[in-house]
C-alpha cells in the first residue's frame, strides 16, 4: 500500500476472486464501498454498514467478514471472496444452484451475505446439522421470513457438495 | 350512448390491450404490468397467466419495468391486491389477444377458427398450413379496447396456472447480479446523502457550510429550509460529509410526542364511528356471563434489509427518478408538488428494492435524490439512506389499542359482541386528497403539508382492516376510534390493522372458549357457517394433529387463530407451537390457506411462510421506542429481529380453489399468527398477554 503525495488516498492492491485490482481510496473507507462502486462488484450489499446485518459478508482468507466494518487497507494484500466470485447464473455454484431449486428467496437481499457465510461454514463444516446451520448464521438477518428455506438450500448443498 | 362494459381488474381504468401486451416479431412476448416486485414474487405469477392464456412458452415472455411514460397506472401495489387487479387484467389482456390473433390468422390461412389450434405460439390448421403470432405481429393488432368478450380459459385446461413455476428473478439474485435499485450505476453519477433532523420537530437554525465543503470529495451542499443534503463523488466522501453535518449542524428541537405506551391513544381527540352493528333482543335476553378485554400493540417498524434508495436526474426542467417505490404514479403526483413541475416533467421507473412490506421509505428516498438533483444538472445523484435513516424516518404502522367486550348464553355461545379499536390512520402514501406525504417537502424553506391521514375504506379498511369479525354473533358493535394527529408518522405496514383485530379478536375468542369450557378449535366452528373458513380451521387442525383440549404442560402449548384476510381476500388459518424458557420461542407453526385459484402453489406458500415468520418476530420482539422527541432506535441492537435460531419450522397446506377468483396472500398470516401465538402462550402456562410484544419482561409481569 504506498501513501500518495497529493491527497488522504493510499494505491491499494486488492485480490478478489482470484483477480488483482489496483485501487486508490482512502485508507479507511469501508471493502464495501470498493467492491460496489471501484471494482463494480454490486453483490455484496449494503444493509446497515453497522456490522449488524450481515448482507455485506464476503470472505476475507477464507473467514466470513462484514465488509462494510473492514477498512480497505486491512483487505489489501488478502484474497476476497465475493458473491460474484463463487459463481453465476450459468455456472452456479452448488449453494446457489441449492438456493434457486429451494426457491429460498423472497427480495433475496439477504442472500449474498448468506450465502458466504454458509460457504465458509461448510468449508470447515461439510455435514453441519440444521442447529450448527442456523447458529452459523447468527450474524445474518433476513426480514421476509425465508430462514427455513435457506437453512433448507444450505442443508441440500451440504448434501451435493459431499456426493 | 352505451355505457362501457365493465372489465376485470385495473383492465376497466387501462383498457387499451396495446397498454398491457406486445407480441414482437422476433418471438417475443413483451408485458407491461403495473404492479411491481416487492420481493413477493409477483411477476413470475404474472409471466404464468400471460403463458397460458396466450399459448407461448414462459421463456418468450419480457417484463417491462414499470416506468410512467408508458406502464399502465395501477396505482399502488399492495394489499395483496396485485392478483385481483393486475393479474386478472392481464389474464383478459391475453385471452383476447389470443383471439385476435387467431381471427388473423384464420384469414390468412383462408380456414374457419374452428380449425386451428395453437402451440407456443403456432397457430396450425387442421387441413394443414399454419402461421405463427410472430409473423402476425403488427402494430394495430392490439391498438384497441378490450371487449371484456372474451372468455378466459376454463381452470380445467390450466397447464401452465397452478404449477410452481420458479420464480425468473431468483437465479441473478443468489449470484450477486446487479438486481436491485442499490446496484444502479449511471455515467457521471454521484453519491448523495440526507442530513435528517434529529427528531421530527427540530428545525436546522445554522450550518457552516464551508466546513463541509472542506471534505474531500464535495460537489455540492444543499440546504432548503431543513431540508440538509450533500453530494459527492464518492460514496465513502458522502458518508464523511453527512457525519461532518451532523457534528456541526445547528437544530431547535421540540418535544412533539407522547409516552411511549400505545394507550396514550385512548386519551387523544379521535373520529369515532360505529362501523358494524347487529342486534337481536331475544339472543340478548340468553346472557349470563360476560367478559372484556384490551389488547395493545406498539409502533411497529418496516425495517426492510436494505435501507431506502433512488437514483435521481434532472436537466432542462425535467426528472427522470428510479425508486423502488411501490407507486410509481402517485410518487409522481406528490413529486411534481414538491418540485414544482407539471407531471409530465418528470419520469419515474420502477427498479426493485429488498423487500418492503408497506410504505417505507421509498418514496422519500426518491424525492431527496430529485431535491439533490436538480443542484447538479445532467448528472445523477444517488441517495442511499443510512440504517439510521430507515429507523428513524420511515413511516411506522401504527399502535394500536382494541377493547372488547363480549357475553356468552348458558350454552356457551357468544351473545353479544363489542370491539372498539383505537389507532392512527394506516394510509399516509403519497397523492392523499390534500398536501403531499413526502417526507422532505414537509421541511423546506416553503414547507408543503402533509395530506390529512386516513383509512382506506371499508371493505378492506385500514386501522379498521379485519375488525368486523367473520364470526356469526347475534349482537354486535364494532367502533373505529380514529386518532387524526400522529405524533409519529405511520402508514401501511403490511395487513395494516388487520394484525392487531385479529390478534384480538382470536385472542379474545380463546378466552371466551375457555370460560365456556369449549375446546378453542370446535369454538370457533361453532360460530362460522362460511364454509371455507370452515375448511381452513379443519385443515390446519388436522396437519397440526390438534387434540381437543389438551392443556399445555406449563412450557409447552399450541394455539390457533384465523382470518379472512379483509373479509373479502385469502382464509388462512394457523396453529402455533410455542416453548417457554428464558424467552418465548415459535418452534413450529401450521398453516393452511385458501388463496381462490392458485396460481403458483409454491409462491403462494413461500409468501405465507414469510408472513407468519414476520409476524411471529413483530409478535414476539418489535417496538418502536421513542422519548418526547424522537425515535430512539436507529440500528438492529436497538430494535432485534427474530434471528435464524429463534424462527420456526412452518408447515403450509394450500386448498386450491380453480373455480374461485385468484387472491393475493401476502398478508393473510399476519393476523392468524399473532392470534395463533398468544392463544399458544396461555395453552403452556395459562398466563394471557394481551400487550405486544410477549418479551420476557412481559411474561414476567403477567405471572406476578
Ligand atoms: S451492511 Fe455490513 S453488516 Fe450490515
Ligand atoms: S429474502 Fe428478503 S431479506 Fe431475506
Amino acid at each position: 500500500m504506498a501513501r500518495r503525495a497529493e491527497d488522504d488516498t493510499v494505491s491499494a492492491t486488492l485480490i478478489v476472486n482470484g483477480k488483482r485490482h489496483e485501487v486508490v481510496v482512502e485508507p479507511e473507507t469501508p471493502l464495501l464501498y470498493v467492491l460496489r462502486n471501484d471494482l463494480k462488484l454490486k453483490g455484496t450489499r449494503f444493509g446497515c454498514g453497522l456490522g449488524q446485518c450481515g448482507a455485506c459478508t464476503v470472505l476475507v482468507d477464507g473467514k466470513p467478514v462484514q465488509s462494510c466494518d473492514l477498512p480497505v487497507s486491512a483487505a489489501a494484500g488478502k484474497a476476497v471472496t465475493t458473491i460474484e466470485g463463487l459463481g453465476d447464473a450459468a455456472r452456479p455454484h452448488p449453494l446457489q444452484r441449492a438456493f434457486t431449486a429451494e426457491q429460498a428467496a423472497q427480495c433475496g437481499y439477504c442472500a449474498s451475505g448468506i450465502i458466504m457465510t454458509a460457504k465458509a461454514l461448510l468449508d470447515v463444516n461439510p455435514h453441519p446439522t440444521e442447529a450448527q446451520i442456523r447458529s452459523a448464521l447468527k450474524g445474518n438477518l433476513c426480514r421476509c421470513g425465508t430462514h427455513q428455506r435457506i437453512v433448507r438450500a444450505i442443508a441440500r448443498a451440504a448434501e451435493e457438495m459431499s456426493r | 350512448m352505451n355505457t362501457p362494459r365493465k372489465l376485470p381488474g385495473s383492465l376497466e381504468t387501462n383498457r387499451r390491450l396495446d397498454r398491457w401486451l406486445r407480441i414482437n416479431r422476433d418471438g417475443t412476448v413483451t408485458v407491461f404490468p403495473g404492479k411491481v416486485e416487492i420481493g413477493q414474487g409477483i411477476l413470475t405469477a404474472l409471466r404464468q397467466i400471460v403463458a397460458e392464456e396466450l399459448e407461448v412458452s414462459l421463456d418468450r415472455i419480457r417484463l417491462a419495468p414499470a416506468d410512467t411514460s408508458y406502464s399502465p397506472d395501477e396505482g399502488i401495489t399492495s394489499g395483496s391486491r396485485s392478483i385481483q387487479e393486475g393479474g386478472v387484467a392481464l389474464l383478459q389482456a391475453a385471452a383476447e389477444a389470443r383471439d385476435l390473433l387467431l381471427a388473423r390468422a384464420a384469414r390468412r390461412l383462408g380456414v374457419s377458427l374452428e380449425q386451428l389450434s395453437v402451440s407456443d405460439g403456432v397457430v396450425t390448421a387442421r387441413s394443414g398450413g399454419g402461421v405463427t403470432y410472430w409473423e402476425l405481429a403488427a402494430e394495430d393488432l392490439l391498438a384497441r379496447e378490450a371487449s371484456g368478450d372474451v372468455p378466459p380459459k376454463p381452470a380445467a385446461r390450466h397447464a401452465v396456472i397452478g404449477t410452481s413455476v420458479p420464480r425468473h428473478d431468483i437465479p441473478a439474485k443468489v449470484t450477486g447480479a446487479p438486481a436491485y435499485v442499490q446496484d444502479l450505476e449511471l455515467p457521471g453519477m454521484l453519491h448523495g446523502r440526507i442530513v435528517r433532523p434529529p427528531s421530527p420537530g427540530a428545525r436546522l437554525t445554522g450550518i457552516d457550510e464551508a466546513q463541509v465543503r472542506e471534505v474531500p470529495g464535495v460537489i455540492a451542499v444543499v440546504r432548503d429550509g431543513s431540508f440538509l443534503g450533500v453530494i459527492t463523488e464518492r460514496e465513502e466522501q458522502a458518508i464523511r460529509a453527512l457525519n461532518r453535518c451532523r457534528r456541526i449542524a445547528q437544530w431547535r428541537e421540540s418535544a412533539t410526542l407522547p409516552e411511549p405506551d400505545p394507550r396514550y391513544l385512548l386519551r387523544a381527540d379521535a373520529k369515532t364511528e360505529m362501523i358494524s352493528e347487529k342486534s337481536d333482543g331475544a339472543a340478548q335476553s340468553r346472557a349470563v356471563k360476560s367478559l372484556e378485554a384490551e389488547y395493545t400493540r406498539p409502533h411497529i417498524a418496516h425495517a426492510s434489509l436494505g435501507p431506502s434508495c433512488a437514483v435521481a436526474q434532472y436537466g432542462d426542467g425535467r426528472y427522470t427518478v428510479w425508486t423502488h417505490s411501490q407507486g410509481i404514479f402517485p410518487l409522481r403526483r406528490d413529486l411534481s408538488k414538491v418540485l414544482g413541475v407539471p407531471e409530465d416533467g418528470i419520469v419515474v421507473i420502477h427498479v426493485e428494492g429488498a423487500g418492503c412490506y408497506g410504505h417505507n421509505g421509498a418514496d422519500d428516498a426518491a424525492c431527496d435524490a430529485a431535491l439533490l438533483a436538480r443542484a447538479v444538472p445532467g448528472r445523477p445523484v444517488r441517495v442511499q439512506w443510512m440504517r439510521e435513516d430507515e429507523f428513524g424516518w420511515e413511516p411506522f404502522g401504527s399502535a394500536m389499542v382494541v377493547r372488547m367486550r363480549a357475553q356468552l348464553d348458558g350454552e356457551g355461545r357468544v351473545v353479544n359482541w363489542m370491539h372498539d379499536l383505537w389507532s392512527h390512520g394506516h394510509s399516509t402514501r403519497p397523492a392523499g386528497k390534500d398536501g403531499a406525504n413526502l417526507l422532505a417537502g414537509w421541511y423546506l424553506e416553503k414547507p408543503l403539508a402533509a395530506a390529512t391521514p386516513g383509512n382506506p375504506p371499508l371493505p378492506g379498511g385500514g386501522s379498521h382492516r379485519n375488525a368486523i369479525p367473520l364470526y356469526e354473533f347475534p349482537n354486535q358493535r364494532i367502533t373505529n376510534h380514529l386518532v387524526l394527529n400522529a405524533p409519529l408518522r405511520t402508514s401501511a405496514l403490511r395487513s395494516l390493522g388487520g394484525h392487531v383485530n385479529v390478534f384480538a379478536i382470536e385472542s379474545f375468542l380463546d378466552e371466551l372458549a375457555a370460560a365456556a369450557g369449549a375446546d378453542p378449535v370446535e369454538f370457533r366452528l361453532r360460530h362460522l357457517k362460511d364454509r371455507r373458513a370452515r375448511a381452513v380451521i379443519e385443515a390446519v387442525a388436522a396437519k397440526a394433529g390438534w387434540r381437543k383440549s389438551v392443556q399445555g404442560d406449563g412450557t409447552r402449548g399450541r394455539g390457533i387463530g384465523f382470518a379472512r384476510y379483509k373479509n373479502l381476500g385469502c382464509y388462512v388459518a394457523v396453529i402455533a407451537e410455542v416453548e417457554i424458557g428464558n424467552e418465548i420461542a415459535v418452534k413450529r407453526a401450521w398453516a393452511a390457506a385458501d388463496a381462490g385459484l392458485v396460481i403458483n402453489p409454491d409462491g403462494l406458500v413461500n409468501q405465507i411462510e414469510g408472513g407468519i415468520i414476520q409476524t411471529v418476530s413483530w409478535t414476539l420482539k418489535e417496538r418502536v421506542q421513542y422519548d418526547r422527541n424522537g425515535v430512539t432506535p436507529r440500528n438492529w441492537e436497538d430494535y432485534p429481529i427474530l434471528t435464524f435460531e429463534e424462527a420456526p419450522a412452518v408447515d403450509v397446506t394450500l386448498i386450491n380453489r380453480p373455480d374461485e377468483p385468484p387472491l393475493g396472500a401476502g398478508e393473510g398470516a399476519q393476523g392468524p399468527t399473532a392470534g395463533a401465538v398468544a392463544n399458544a402462550i396461555f395453552n403452556a402456562m395459562g398466563v394471557r398477554l394481551r400487550d405486544m410484544p410477549f418479551t420476557r419482561d412481559r411474561v414476567v409481569a403477567a405471572l406476578a
